[in-house]
């Protein structure tokens, strides 16, 4: 449908390049996206995981252009679809992107739904803003697209409200939204955080067919390092709006490097096998206004800190395996006992 | 009714329900007539060791919260009994029911709804105490206090702060403090730490193992997070539908579950061991049915991958199937 667009040969589908995203609080800004750049290569599942505050969701506002006007903006970096500067297009032209070529799914299914109108007329909003279809076209690609996210019922499902259907079923209806124009991006953010476990299995399952089938990119917001696993390519471990670490998903499960994400995934109580102490992470993350202006944003949490931790920021370097973490543990001009310790 | 403390010696079981209904009557029509009834709870039936943690899971709507809050007695159940140290508790009225309740506490799901805005830290904690032991009051209940709030890991100045000046992870601590102030022997945890990050998750969850041992608590430890669930239960019971589908050992639950909705949930759980392996996922078709209208025969039966014919016809009943393990199902019968 939408394969107009020429591939420009091996440059990423996304890329984010030193992002900072900043919330004005008592009239000082403070970044909660603190330079964050990572590339996003066409049909690749992204997952990006951390606690709550970390930057995760804001980080993909950014990407969407869609902060809260007055209150969040960009102040440094640059957003690049498909070679294309994303920052600096005015909003009629950032929705043509929007919902075509990147589209979003949300976390709470319920409240990203319209409860007054019927399915069917939110799903054909969509379809109206990007396509010139008749009415009757838009109705028979609306059924087409619910049955593709698996709704049996979908020529009843159209007339009806939100609020008649499981949480489940939203989701689901979430995603046929998101995919109606086929988009080459999708961002999921906590798609099946709202969901029982069963219902997970069908949602996961049903976001990687779609993305086979399409080739399409998914960036993967999450918490539950489980799904991360199972679903993602690549992880980017976020921590206090900045990048800590990042690898291909086999290496960050086996040989994780940074602390924090040992820490992590220390703390999961796991179905595998069996711990009689979980690990915890003293604290929290720091609020915005608390920010450490140098240093490691983890310094005060992390049991292996050292005195320059506080004093020197860490930088996100690779290693020859392509792994890269931020980290003066694995600081390569250090000396080497020290970054043995 | 007697409340003599019936034969103590063979009571090694803390806890015993059995056949535990609660039905939610369905008002409609002109009248406002009962047209029928939300069957939450239907004939649920375990039992509770001392010093043993019980964990209930199962998916959102299963009724694991209503049977734990039934046990409370705050909600009335429609059938059944309860049996706190033999003692029917359905049945109890006004000191009695006062004087058990001391012995029975909750930790509630949301640390934002289940403390009152209104009062301080040091209040919250120390009002159970006053309500029963109207005696302690001054220096010696503060300091009551303030030996728990040190217990659950709170800073000394906590006591004179509300709820909203903590986290999610520091008010479920309070939570904790304020069900551990009149010693209880059991405590019913709804959904502890689903609200918080796994960090924080994981200390609350360290905390509430530690002071089990401290204090010789019973747990009915009631989540939707299987992994959270095996982590700090003895013996798991899996609910479906206001049912009891298996209830077993964790081990042997996790090792070899043999109903088949134990299965697919088990399942179902992303398994961060095997990346890179496509996993034969068990994945189960459509939604858990309406309790008002549940499915004839085994609850289940509409969505289980292996039904039989009889399945929609014979309800199956629990039935020790291997050691310790009793599950619900014509399979196995």
């Amino acid at each position: 449908m939408n394969n107009s667009q020429s591939n420009v040969n091996h440059e990423p589908l996304l890329q984010v390049k030193g992002l900072e995203t900043a919330f004005s609080i008592e009239g000082k800004d403070h970044n909660a996206v603190d330079g964050v750049s990572f590339n996003v290569e066409k049909g690749k599942i992204v997952g990006i995981v951390g606690e709550s505050g970390c930057g995760k969701s804001v980080m993909s506002l950014s990407v969407m252009n869609l902060l809260p006007k007055g209150i969040g903006k960009i102040r440094n970096g640059e957003v690049l679809f498909e070679g294309r500067n994303l920052e600096g297009l005015d909003d009629k032209e950032m929705n043509k992107i929007r919902g075509k070529d990147i589209s979003m799914i949300f976390q709470e299914p319920m409240t990203s739904l319209n409860p007054v109108f019927t399915i069917g007329y939110q799903l054909e909003e969509v379809l109206h803003n990007h396509f010139k279809l008749s009415k009757k076209e838009a109705t028979e690609k609306v059924v087409q697209l619910l049955s593709a996210v698996g709704i049996s019922r979908a020529e009843r499902i159209v007339d009806e409200y939100p609020h008649q259907l499981s949480g489940g079923m939203r989701q689901r209806v979430m995603i046929a939204m998101a995919i109606a124009c086929q988009p080459k991006l999708l961002i999921a953010d906590e798609p099946t955080t709202a969901l029982d476990v069963t219902v997970q299995a069908q949602i996961l399952e049903l976001l990687q067919d779609i993305q086979k089938k399409n080739d399409m990119a998914i960036i993967f917001i999450t918490h539950d390092l489980g799904v991360v696993s199972e679903t993602c390519d690549e992880v980017i471990v976020m921590y206090a709006g900045r990048i800590v670490e990042r690898t291909d998903v086999q290496r960050l499960f086996n040989s994780p490097k940074h602390p924090y994400t040992e820490l992590l995934m220390g703390a999961i109580p796991r179905l595998e096998e069996e711990k009689d102490m979980l690990a915890t992470i003293d604290g929290i993350v720091p609020s915005l206004t608390k920010m450490p202006e140098v240093g490691c944003r983890f310094a005060n949490r992390c049991p292996k800190a050292m005195k320059e931790c506080t004093t020197v920021t860490p930088k996100l370097a690779k290693n020859e395996e392509g792994h890269e973490v931020a980290c003066l543990l694995y600081e390569t001009s250090r000396p080497e006992e020290e970054v043995l310790r | 009714m007697s409340i003599t403390e019936l034969n103590k010696s063979q009571t090694e079981k803390l806890l015993e329900v059995n056949d535990l209904k609660m039905h939610f009557p369905v008002k409609g029509g002109f009248f406002k007539r009962t047209i029928g009834a939300v069957k939450a709870v239907d004939g649920v039936s375990f039992d509770i060791k001392k010093g043993e943690t019980l964990g209930l899971v199962g998916e959102s709507g299963c009724g694991k919260s209503t049977t734990g809050r039934s046990i409370l007695r705050l909600l009335d159940p429609t059938d059944g009994e309860v049996l706190f140290n033999g003692e029917d508790i359905t049945k109890l009225t006004g000191k009695r029911l006062r004087d058990i309740r001391q012995d029975i506490q909750m930790v509630f799901q949301d640390p934002y709804a289940s403390l009152n805005p209104m009062q301080m830290v040091g209040d919250i904690v120390s009002e159970p105490i006053k309500n029963y032991h109207k005696n302690r009051k001054g220096e010696e209940l503060k300091a009551e206090v303030m030996d728990l709030l040190n217990r659950v890991g709170l800073p000394e100045d906590a006591y004179y702060k509300y709820a909203h000046e903590f986290s999610g992870g520091q008010r479920q601590r309070i939570g904790i403090a304020r069900a551990l102030a009149l010693k209880p022997k059991l405590i019913i945890a709804d959904e502890p730490v689903s609200a918080l990050d796994v960090s924080v998750q994981s200390q609350v969850l360290n905390l509430l193992n530690e002071l089990q041992d401290e204090f010789d608590l019973t747990y009915l430890f009631i989540a939707h997070d299987l992994s959270v669930v095996k982590h700090m239960s003895d013996r798991i019971g899996v609910m479906y539908l206001g049912n009891i589908m298996e209830v077993a050992e964790k081990s042997s639950i996790y090792a070899e579950p043999l109903h088949p909705y134990t299965q697919a949930l088990i399942s179902a759980v992303p398994d961060a061991s095997k990346i890179g392996q496509k996993r034969e996922r068990i994945v189960l078709e459509g939604d858990v049915p309406s309790p008002e209208n549940p499915p004839s025969g085994c609850p289940f039966h509409t969505r289980c991958p292996k039904a039989m014919d009889e399945c929609s016809k014979i309800k199956p009943q629990l039935k020790e199937v291997k050691p310790g393990q009793h599950v619900a199902c014509l399979l196995y019968e």
